[in-house]
């Protein structure tokens, strides 16, 4: 019977490649002669193409904020809830004079990356060594689902209480709610490796590094991406939590100090840093993610 | 016509006209010094997966170089004989002894699924198929004169999902080759492709046999390929040869001849008799 338990699943990957094979015969025909003066006609259009490309998705950040600055001059918004843009570009430009600015970025930043270091680290291991060993995971995953289910924000009286409002404290938050998106997605992304691929590995001799090197890492590198993606978000809103409510440097605190003396535009500010940290770290992680996956047809441009 | 078909009684001394044409093609090689294939020996070969026996005795002998097509029912066992015979698998009982030990690299097989990287290039999907010897010198030479073996000297710089399904398993093709092997275990590999990208495949996979000189084994679920393609159709039924066919006709075959349509029949006639028997299938 195994036999047959065992065949369905061949025969439904080997479809499913049929179907892939088949859209790309489809997509070459197109490409075939009565067409090609078609695309031609289309590509000597599409230099202009790029620049616009490049402006259209700032279009509507531009208008909100063209839009925030009308509402505001007019009246319309009364400046104690919300300040014009100019006067938070003003706000920002005597905190970036005095410095104060620049170090408080610089201590997020260097908070938020120790932490992702340590908790992706980890979670990046974790998923390694579970999606690897059978026994690994037997011995761990247990354990780690039901962590993974405690909001590790719900952690920030206990935190407190064990570390103060140190530097640890922020670097274990940020490194507990970062661990968990690696390691579920590099686990993932190993488990779900083609096991035809690993054969194929097999059968020409690949020694165990090299099939990991060459066969199971890059299989999983797309899911291991994702991970990081959701791993830096969760990153930037754990920083964002431990700064305001524990901490005596870096940008949460100087929202919540600005929040004492009603600075209402630095308040603005640091929600505006915040989105574009958040805006700097996933075009790096989406560049990391073109320069790896280039094979990917997701990736491919034409 | 009825001469070129001729069926054996399955345990019967394999020698016959067939063999000694393959011998003679085997001795021209040997004097041009090409690679050469493995003779194959099995004896008793059982395999179980759990209670459920697949292959229930077989025994064969294929001479070196022989291209034997071994075709039968879904679920006959012949995909698990391909696989025991590549060595993917163990078997339960008997034995599979080739004329010498092979290394590594000797015995290759090509699935129905290309199975291509799909994050190496072209090239070094085929450098995969040198095992051991990748890191040789002429590893990358060897590549490129296998993908021009198999028309595809120009693609060698592409990423595989930009090719078409009869590219990719050339590519398959080039990988299984490069390391020239002696014997070349091919599982319904043109299962998956269109009936004009088979046709052109099946020329390739001959073309290349007779060049390289190889054991063949094919398994196919398409009478009319094996016939087309084989010196020597198996055809396997509820884990037995049930039918041992030479196919005696000279190379190149004309596809649609007469010849070729009546073997073709003969083997369907036995393939679609055998399962009003065998009801258990």
């Amino acid at each position: 019977m195994s036999l047959i338990d065992s065949l369905p699943r061949r025969k439904a990957f080997s479809s499913e490649v049929d179907a892939g094979s088949r859209e790309e015969n489809a997509s070459e025909h197109k490409s075939g002669a009565p067409f090609r003066s078609h695309r031609n006609g289309n590509s000597s259009s599409a230099p202009k193409l790029p620049k616009v490309d490049g402006l259209i998705p700032w279009i509507v950040p531009l208008a909100i904020v063209l839009v925030w600055q009308l509402a505001c001059v007019t009246g319309f918004v009364p400046s104690r809830v919300l300040p014009a843009p100019t006067d938070v570009a003003l706000a920002g430009w005597k905190l970036l004079l005095s410095g104060e600015l620049i170090r408080n970025i610089w201590v997020s930043f260097w908070r938020a990356s120790i932490g992702f270091v340590i908790g992706g680290g980890i979670g990046f291991a974790f998923g390694l060594a579970n999606g690897l060993s059978q026994l690994s995971a037997k011995l761990t995953d247990t354990t780690l689902q039901m962590v993974r289910n405690i909001p590790h924000l719900a952690l920030i009286p206990l935190v407190i209480l064990w570390f103060g409002i140190d530097e640890s404290a922020k670097l274990f938050l940020v490194a507990l709610g970062v661990f968990f998106p690696i390691y579920l997605n590099t686990l993932h992304g190993i488990r779900t490796v083609d096991p035809q691929l690993i054969e194929m590995g097999r059968i020409y001799g690949m020694t165990d590094g090299e099939l990991f090197r060459r066969v199971i890492f890059p299989g999983a590198l797309p899911s291991i991406f994702v991970g990081l993606r959701f791993a830096l978000g969760i990153m930037w809103l754990t920083l964002i939590v431990a700064e305001t409510i524990a901490a005596s440097s870096g940008l949460g605190y100087m929202a919540m100090q600005a929040r004492e003396f009603m600075l209402i535009d630095v308040v603005v500010l640091s929600i505006l840093i915040y989105a574009l940290l958040g805006k700097l770290a996933d075009s790096a992680s989406r560049a990391l993610e073109r320069l790896t996956l280039s094979w990917h047809p997701a990736f491919q441009k034409k | 016509m009825q001469e070129a078909l001729r069926f054996q009684p399955v345990d019967a001394e394999p020698v016959d006209h067939a063999d000694i044409v393959v011998k003679a093609r085997h001795l021209r090689r040997v004097a041009e010094g090409a690679a050469r294939g493995l003779s194959l020996t099995i004896r008793g070969l059982r395999k179980a997966f759990g209670d459920n026996e697949v292959l229930r005795g077989i025994d064969l002998h294929i001479p070196a170089g022989q291209f034997v097509a071994i075709v039968g029912r879904s679920g006959c066992g012949k995909s698990t004989l391909l696989r025991l015979i590549a060595g993917l698998d163990a078997p339960t009982a008997g034995s599979i002894a080739f004329g010498e030990e092979p290394r590594a690299q000797d015995v290759r097989v090509m699935f129905q699924e290309p199975r291509l990287l799909p994050w190496a290039r072209v090239l070094s999907n085929v450098e995969v198929g040198l095992g051991r010897q990748r890191s040789s010198a002429d590893a990358q030479a060897r590549a490129e004169r296998a993908l021009v073996e198999v028309g595809l000297g120009d693609k060698r710089g592409q990423w595989p999902s930009v090719l078409s399904g009869g590219q990719k398993q050339r590519v398959a093709l080039a990988r299984a080759l490069v390391s020239q092997p002696r014997v070349l275990a091919f599982d319904e590999p043109l299962g998956a492709l269109d009936a004009l990208t088979r046709i052109s495949m099946q020329q390739l996979l001959e073309r290349v046999w007779r060049d390289q000189g190889f054991t063949a084994i094919l398994v196919t679920h398409d009478v009319a390929e094996a016939v087309a393609l084989a010196d020597r159709v198996l055809v396997i039924e509820g884990g037995r040869i049930a039918e041992d066919v030479t196919i005696d006709l000279p190379r190149p075959r004309r596809r649609g001849s007469a010849e070729l349509a009546a073997l073709e029949g003969e083997i369907l006639k036995h393939l679609l008799e055998g399962s009003e028997d065998t009801s258990d299938l």
